[in-house]
């Protein structure tokens, strides 16, 4: 083998040159080739307690899969993969790896850990180049369920009940399935043809039917599903909801955007192209607010639509909630962080339109509730920001459609939904729930896990009911 | 896909549509809307519901060609398809909520501006079918802007036009009309008033003088209407509300029309322009005022 391994450290993943993908929408990672892969999989210690296993969300046999990948065996592991998700390769680009398989793996402790996410999306990724597609044995049961929401906890938890014999419809309310997979992460880092749909397309290869353009609670409710058109269960899995705002003065004013509005408007309208017909605001300078995930992924948008773009944050770097690894990334795309800075007011011209954002210093005092030092305002620090463009990147609050046109669907105080402890299981009989929706905005390996755990319990119910 | 079943050329650029959408026909009501894109590329289009049909599912639209979409929208013929129709969406009217008894004895106004006529004659055919009968002023630039005439009288009780330069009806706008008739002794207790923003707020200006509650439908910028972008954002009250989720139906007296006229102009110049450049082609020389 060519490649010579340091068991310390990851075989590095080859990424486009920052100065170059500031300017285009082409993935920014590149991912392993064979020879890549199978060097980095000889890193793994197969260990015979994995603990990598117990950090996966969706429990993914990890070292058998890499053994394989180790053995030049991409679809044998791709065939392990499947067994426990139906997302690899959307998975392999942006679960938090750090935090959870990689962040358990023994490597880690002295060295860096197996790179799992991109052995993962290298499986995938090869699975499609080879034609692979996941096959479905199971005998219709001859019940079917309804899931609302075609993002990551919907068509996890559509597939592993296909799997199971369940004939499965998912209730779309957009024009096209994917959920934050086609309206909030970019085409830098997650491809939409070359890689969510042929994700969503392997879900439909085992039996899952799609329809679009049904808004549930609008077009038909959930009583409706399970009383007029002979579902036998619910699952929902309708994501996040309104964009939040700080409310201060100027937040109506034109150029100031929620991130939802402007990475829907980009991605899953394409108004990043020049031939798309949805329009989308170049700026010249723009200001992020925020540190999430979504934040970055705004930011580097409008970095790539010309703008010089900032990040303004009230906390330290340490406490940015983002990946470590797209903080990287936009940072050396060019980002500029100002942090510990809060905006306190966005300053309009005549015309309405933002001319810049008055900001103040903070610093860090005594932990708060979320045991992260809380941000307090430095006095008489406040300073301004010229720019022409400001997105708000700040989470959401869950969308009251299902609550509201469902009798017996309970919400808790900050609106989300009510699911009984350690369950999916809603308030309502025969109702389940899982992801963004019941825990505000998280991430879309945790709501895959909950769409698989869903599944599960929906199997349960309908047996015992039967 | 959605196929449209028959279209009419109602007015110099306003054009109706039926178009088969079973689901949106089955659950529509008075004061919703829809979503609709003309093909795989299109912008998601919100436009108001015109009318509905429950038994053969299908529901019409009325626009008006203002962009390059709708401009498009109006190439489509009978038989062709939209990519998707998508609806109904936000709340229905507060009326279909009052009881019939309670809805037969109130004295119900309604003011519509140009194709604000189209969900004005939705919500005055389900008042009708369901025995209230409620008056109407019907407003426009001129005679041939006055839509639906025909088919507005059917569903109304009184139905009293004017124009803005007085080629039908009453000379002058919908809050001319309104003052004759009070000044004439007529007495209502609730107003709808569907218009362009600029309509609603004046006209709403007059009915809190003349002291009748007043609601109004709110046509903002929407990319996504299901209640995830925030682009329909506005203030009623002094606080943010969401079109899409919230309304489109306010309280008359309460939202902030400034700043939703404001907000509405974000993308008129980039719309204008790629109207001009797809009707000029080549040809389109700055004409549009934006481009060099």
């Amino acid at each position: 083998m060519a490649i010579s391994v340091d068991m310390m450290k990851k075989v590095p993943v080859r990424e486009q040159e920052p100065a170059v993908r500031a300017k285009n929408f082409e993935e920014v990672c590149l991912g392993y080739d064979d020879e890549e892969a199978m060097a980095e999989a000889t890193r793994c210690l197969d260990c015979k307690n994995p603990r990598c296993v117990q950090g996966c969300p969706v429990s993914i046999n990890i070292p058998a899969f890499i053994q394989e990948v180790k053995n030049g065996n991409p679809a044998k592991a791709y065939e392990i993969i499947s067994e426990s998700s139906s997302l690899p390769a959307v998975c392999g680009r942006v679960c938090p790896q750090e935090t959870q398989c990689e962040g358990q793996c023994i490597r880690g402790i002295k060295g860096e850990p197996v790179s799992i996410g991109k052995l993962e999306r290298y499986t995938a990724d090869k699975a499609k180049e080879l034609g692979i597609r996941p096959v479905n044995s199971a005998k219709p049961n001859g019940k079917k369920v309804a899931v609302i929401g075609a993002g990551p906890s919907g068509l996890t938890c559509a597939g592993d009940l296909a799997k199971l014999g369940y004939s499965v419809t998912i209730f779309e309310a957009l024009h096209k399935a994917g959920g934050v997979l086609v309206y909030g992460i970019p085409e830098f880092r997650l491809p939409k043809e070359r890689v969510v749909a042929k994700e969503i397309e392997n879900v439909k290869s085992l039996g899952v039917k799609i329809e679009t353009d049904v808004v549930i609670g609008r077009s038909a409710t959930i009583d409706d599903l399970l009383e007029k058109e002979g579902f036998d269960a619910v699952f929902i899995g309708s994501g996040a909801g309104l964009p939040r705002f700080m409310n201060i003065p100027g937040e109506q004013a034109l150029g100031v955007f929620s991130a939802n509005e402007y990475l829907t408007r980009s991605n899953l309208m394409h108004a990043y192209r020049d031939d798309a017909r949805t329009p989308i605001m170049r700026a010249k300078k723009a200001v992020v607010v925020g540190g999430g995930n979504v934040a970055m992924d705004a930011a580097r948008t409008a970095l790539r639509l010309g703008a010089e773009t900032h990040i303004v944050y009230r906390r330290s770097e340490q406490e940015l909630p983002a990946r470590k690894e797209e903080v990287g990334h936009a940072k050396e795309e060019g980002i500029i962080f100002d942090l510990l800075t809060n905006p306190v007011e966005i300053t309009t011209s005549e015309d309405g339109w933002v001319n810049g954002i008055t900001c103040v210093r903070m610093q860090l005092g005594e932990p708060d509730a979320s045991g992260r030092r809380r941000p307090e305002e430095i006095p008489g620090s406040e300073f301004h920001i010229d720019c022409d463009c400001v997105i708000m990147a700040l989470g959401t609050s869950p969308n009251p459609l299902l609550h509201i046109t469902t009798p017996g669907l309970e919400v808790n105080k900050k609106g989300c939904l009510i699911v009984r402890d350690g369950s999916e299981e809603t308030t309502k009989d025969g109702v389940f729930a899982g992801g963004d929706a019941v825990t505000g905005a998280a991430t879309v390996i945790l709501a895959m896990g909950a769409g698989k755990e869903a599944a599960r319990e929906i199997d349960r119910y309908l047996k015992n009911r039967a | 896909m959605f196929e449209i079943l028959r279209k009419k050329l109602i007015g110099p650029k306003e054009y109706l549509m039926e178009v088969r959408a079973p689901r949106v026909a089955q659950r529509a009501l008075p004061g919703q809307f829809l979503i609709v894109r003309v093909d795989s590329e299109g912008e998601r289009i919100p436009l108001t519901i015109c009318d509905d049909d429950k038994e053969n599912g299908t529901i019409t639209i009325v626009f008006q060609t203002v962009g390059a979409e709708t401009y498009r929208m109006a190439q489509l013929e009978e038989g062709d398809h939209f990519a998707d129709v998508v609806g109904p969406l936000g709340n229905p009217s507060d009326l279909v909520h009052i009881p019939l008894e309670q809805l037969r004895k109130m004295k119900i106004l309604f003011i519509a501006g140009g194709v604000g006529t189209a969900p004005v004659y939705h919500q005055l055919k389900w008042l009708h079918e369901h025995g209230v009968s409620a008056d109407c002023i019907q407003g426009a630039r001129s005679k041939d802007l006055l839509i639906l005439l025909d088919e507005m009288k059917e569903v109304c009780g009184n139905l009293y036009c004017a124009t803005d330069d007085g080629s039908y009806g009453v000379h002058g706008t919908g809050s001319t009309a309104l003052q004759q008739l009070y000044d004439e002794g007529k007495r209502y207790d609730h107003c709808v008033i569907i218009g362009p923003m600029i309509m609603m707020k004046f006209t709403s200006m007059l009915t809190k003088k003349l002291g009748i509650p007043t609601v109004v439908s709110m046509n903002t910028v929407m990319v996504d209407g299901t209640g995830m972008c925030g682009a329909c954002r506005l203030l009623v009250g002094g606080k943010v509300r969401f079109a899409c989720v919230d309304g489109p139906e306010f309280d008359g007296f309460a939202v902030d029309y400034d700043q939703a006229m404001q907000r509405s102009k974000l993308y008129k110049t980039e719309e204008g322009r790629l109207l001009l450049k797809e009707q000029e082609g080549e040809t389109h020389e700055g004409g549009c005022g934006v481009c060099r």
